[in-house]
């Protein structure tokens, strides 16, 4: 009972958050310089006075900034995200035709990241001075600090150039013919790189959280208990200490979800991957107001999921979470 | 099947021994052309839509009356004839008799009218069919444009991307203003150019194939065309270099076309793009403050050391330009310039009245539209150190941003790319025509008025004699050379990359925004 009451308190504060996300990006678009009716008239060239006119009547751009919004805002209450300016396209069509691809590389990278991470920092949380340990460090240092774009790049240099393994960009190759496993595989060989690039910065994260809770775990006394039982050393670090010392690093990896989306932009443009990032990007720069609330739009709703998935992970790693309620 | 390929292979490996040089002219048909755009479309309508991205597919969906050769000569295409009154008043165009849309439709006059009506109510250029006053269309195969004055841009106009023959029967169904935002700009988008549209995927790709019954026996060459688009230009020059990509245009960066130079199998060239003719230049607001003063923009260009931009910013990649025109472009007419002389320049500045007070004689802005010009305004900023003017670089956190200052007047100076568009008329009037100082980005932002430069403008406008036109354009270049609304410096390098499968690349005046239907591939 008191489960399902917080479960509606969270969607009654999602719900104010969503509208807060529109107002604050409504009136952050608004004041940036310049409109939509410049960049149509960037991407042909050059337009007269009377065309600029025009193209901001047809949008409505001529209207005061209150009706704007009004405007914008009830239609979002009706489900209706509105028309690309830039794209002349139901918004919701263009992101439902983008958020499969981003979604399909953050997820991938992430789950790759937090079971690889996981895995690195309980080897080197066992050893704390071996050399596992210290490989473990140097990753995380190198794949927290490399800028994505460069460790994209360098990738790109060494395995589509160098090594020629793997595509430069994109998702697939539209000139191979076949079954579904032949483009299973060829969607597989064009996500290598991007997720390597993306997982690396979450990797790092994971692997050094994993790594501290778990040495904290195993200095714990109920560790101690287990091996005073005489339970062998495996047994008491998977059975025991890695379900105590996961709850933190399910904590980061939710919070972290928004963080990936907004490091998908960066990939993505790297690789060119046809996703929701490049989309955010180029109608941010295009100012095309529409296109860009409806992203922050699904992308607070990803975080919500997101957050709300974290959660139960959490109860069903932690039984104290689950009796609280 | 397999034999004949056989016997084909062989017959095709003894004519490469008896005619080792006639054979890479031998195009073949077949083969699907990968080949890429460097930013996302927005709209495949060419008609509508002006702009380079638009214009590669655009080109190869809609076919236009005219193309024209690498020697900027005006060749038959729907047109298999035209001829110009002797008053020049009155163009006819005698069109082909077999073209039709994709869709079967015969194309006739009065789509060509139609079209007409759609790009003067929607494109972006105004100039190019401004004194069209009507169309008739006495026959289903004969085009007469009526002019309210002669108009010798109007052949240029006729070519390329910018004259686009859309069918009246799909796009004539609403107010002629709402062609612009027809659904069929982007999906199913019927033309009767060389290549049909398969798909367009936003931000991914655009797919065409060979349309069978284009109006051009035995062509186009390729079955199929692949055009993804990549946006990050290192991605791009990877993608050429492990051969993902048979084929790129419009690449700018100069350290990327020197290492693709000296990549085996790739041919990057700068041919091809007089009629886009693409210049950059320092901008100056002749409209405010110390900058109203030629004798200060002088000064400026004089301080400013184009060799170093040549040498150590574009690497050797781009051209001097000294006018307002393509060094390309017929109507050229190069001018002395302004070795770099500090002296002078200290000279100028001191007579205009700006003597140097505690070290300096006046601030000064330079703005960039993007990014890839920064180097030369960091430049900029050095070199006028050096005759005490102190320079604040305004960066822009993006296009419509820096747009907004230029458009309303707000800066001193600043970097800027512009295109010729073909014609002067269409593309190069539009900076120092003193009528055009209007609101809005590439218009004349620099509000330069100069009674003579407008008249010689409207005189070459109508002039319809090649050689009188030419003197009227040099007179023309040599004041604005002179007064400097702008310092020109160099072209945008624009190149063309394409490995060795790519037979017959585009390489005439318009880049890529015009048919390939004679690109091949080998083997």
């Amino acid at each position: 009972m008191a489960s399902l009451q917080s479960l509606m308190m969270r969607i009654l504060y999602a719900a104010i958050l969503l509208i807060a996300v529109l107002v604050l990006n409504f009136s952050m678009m608004h004041m940036a310089p310049g409109d939509v009716a410049d960049t149509i008239s960037q991407s042909m060239g050059g337009a007269d006075q009377e065309l600029l006119d025009q193209i901001r009547a047809d949008y409505g751009l001529d209207q005061p900034f209150l009706v704007q919004m009004g405007r914008y805002i009830g239609n979002v209450l009706q489900f209706d995200l509105g028309y690309s300016f830039f794209y002349n396209k139901p918004v919701t069509e263009l992101i439902l035709q983008r958020l499969p691809a981003t979604l399909l590389l953050v997820f991938v990278a992430q789950i790759l990241a937090l079971f690889i991470g996981v895995i690195l920092g309980v080897i080197s949380a066992r050893k704390p001075n071996g050399i596992a340990s210290h490989f473990v460090t140097i990753l995380a240092l190198f794949g927290y600090s490399a800028p994505v774009f460069w460790t994209g790049i360098l990738l790109l240099i060494g395995f589509s150039l160098k090594i020629q393994l793997f595509p430069v960009a994109g998702m697939r190759d539209v000139t191979i013919e076949g079954g579904f496993w032949v483009h299973f595989i060829d969607v597989a060989r064009h996500m290598v790189l991007p997720v390597i690039t993306l997982g690396s910065i979450f990797l790092a994260l994971y692997s050094r959280l994993s790594r501290a809770t778990m040495m904290e775990v195993l200095g714990s006394d109920y560790v101690r208990t287990a091996k005073a039982k005489g339970l062998t050393e495996r047994q008491v670090v998977y059975k025991h200490a890695l379900k105590n010392s996961l709850s933190p690093v399910i904590t980061l990896a939710g919070l972290q979800f928004s963080a990936v989306i907004s490091g998908a932009v960066l990939v993505e443009a790297v690789f060119s991957w046809p996703g929701l990032g490049t989309l955010a990007f180029q109608s941010i720069i295009a100012r095309d107001t529409p296109t860009i609330l409806g992203i922050l739009f699904f992308s607070a709703l990803v975080v919500i999921v997101g957050n709300l998935l974290t959660d139960l992970a959490l109860r069903l790693v932690d039984p104290r979470v689950r009796s609280k309620g | 099947m397999n034999k004949i390929v056989k016997n084909l292979a062989a017959a095709t490996a003894l004519a490469a021994l008896l005619a080792p040089f006639a054979q890479a002219d031998e195009p073949v048909r077949g083969g699907t052309l990968v080949t890429v755009l460097g930013s996302n479309v927005r709209n495949l309508n060419s008609a509508v839509q002006s702009g380079i991205v638009t214009g590669f597919p655009g080109a190869q969906l809609f076919a236009s009356p005219l193309r024209y050769d690498e020697n900027w000569e005006p060749q038959p295409y729907l047109a298999e004839s035209w001829t110009t009154s002797e008053d020049g008043l009155t163009v006819t165009l005698n069109l082909v008799k077999n073209a039709q849309f994709h869709d079967g439709t015969p194309l006739t006059s009065e789509d060509v009218a139609f079209s007409v009506d759609v790009i003067k109510a929607n494109h972006p250029f105004k100039s190019m069919f401004a004194p069209v006053e009507s169309v008739d269309t006495p026959d289903a195969h004969t085009a007469v444009l009526n002019l309210s004055k002669p108009h010798p841009a109007l052949m240029l106009a006729m070519s390329g991307q910018l004259m686009s023959i859309i069918p009246k029967h799909i796009y004539g169904d609403g107010e002629i203003t709402d062609v612009k935002t027809h659904v069929r700009n982007n999906e199913n988008v019927v033309g009767s150019g060389p290549f049909k549209l398969t798909e367009f995927k936003n931000g991914e790709h655009v797919i065409l194939e060979r349309f069978d019954d284009f109006f051009i026996e035995g062509r186009p060459y390729l079955d199929k065309i692949v055009m993804r688009i990549i946006t990050d230009p290192a991605a791009r020059a990877i993608a050429y270099e492990n051969g993902e990509l048979h084929m790129g245009a419009f690449e700018s960066l100069p350290r990327i076309i020197n290492r693709l130079k000296k990549v085996d199998g790739l041919t990057v060239t700068p041919d091809g793009y007089g009629a886009i003719g693409p210049i950059d230049w320092l901008a100056m607001n002749t409209a405010k403050g110390p900058l109203s003063d030629v004798r200060v923009r002088k000064a400026i260009a004089y301080a400013v050391d184009k060799n170093f931009i040549h040498k150590a910013l574009m690497q050797g990649t781009a051209v001097d330009s000294t006018s307002g025109i393509h060094p390309d472009s017929p109507f050229y007419a190069a001018q002395e310039g302004y070795d770099v002389d500090l002296e002078k320049s200290a000279a100028l500045l001191d007579e205009a009245g700006f003597p140097v007070k505690d070290g300096s004689r006046m601030s000064l802005t330079i703005d960039f539209g993007w990014p890839g010009v920064k180097p030369q305004v960091e430049y900029v900023k050095a070199a006028l150190k050096k005759v005490n003017i102190d320079v604040e670089v305004r960066a822009s956190a993006d296009f419509p941003t820096w747009a907004k200052k230029m458009g309303t007047g707000d800066f001193d100076m600043s970097w800027d790319t512009v295109f010729n568009w073909g014609d002067p008329v269409i593309g190069v009037h539009r900076t120092y025509d003193s009528s055009n100082i209007l609101k809005g980005v590439w218009s004349n932002t620099q509000s330069y008025s100069n009674a003579r430069v407008d008249e010689l403008m409207a005189m070459a406008a109508v002039e319809t004699d090649d050689a009188k036109r030419k003197a009227l354009y040099a007179e023309f270049q040599q004041i604005v050379a002179d007064e400097l609304p702008v310092y020109h410096t160099n072209t945008l390098p624009y190149h063309t990359v394409y490995n060795d499968k790519v037979g017959n690349p585009p390489l005439g005046i318009w880049g890529t925004s015009t048919p390939i239907d004679m690109t091949y591939l080998k083997e």
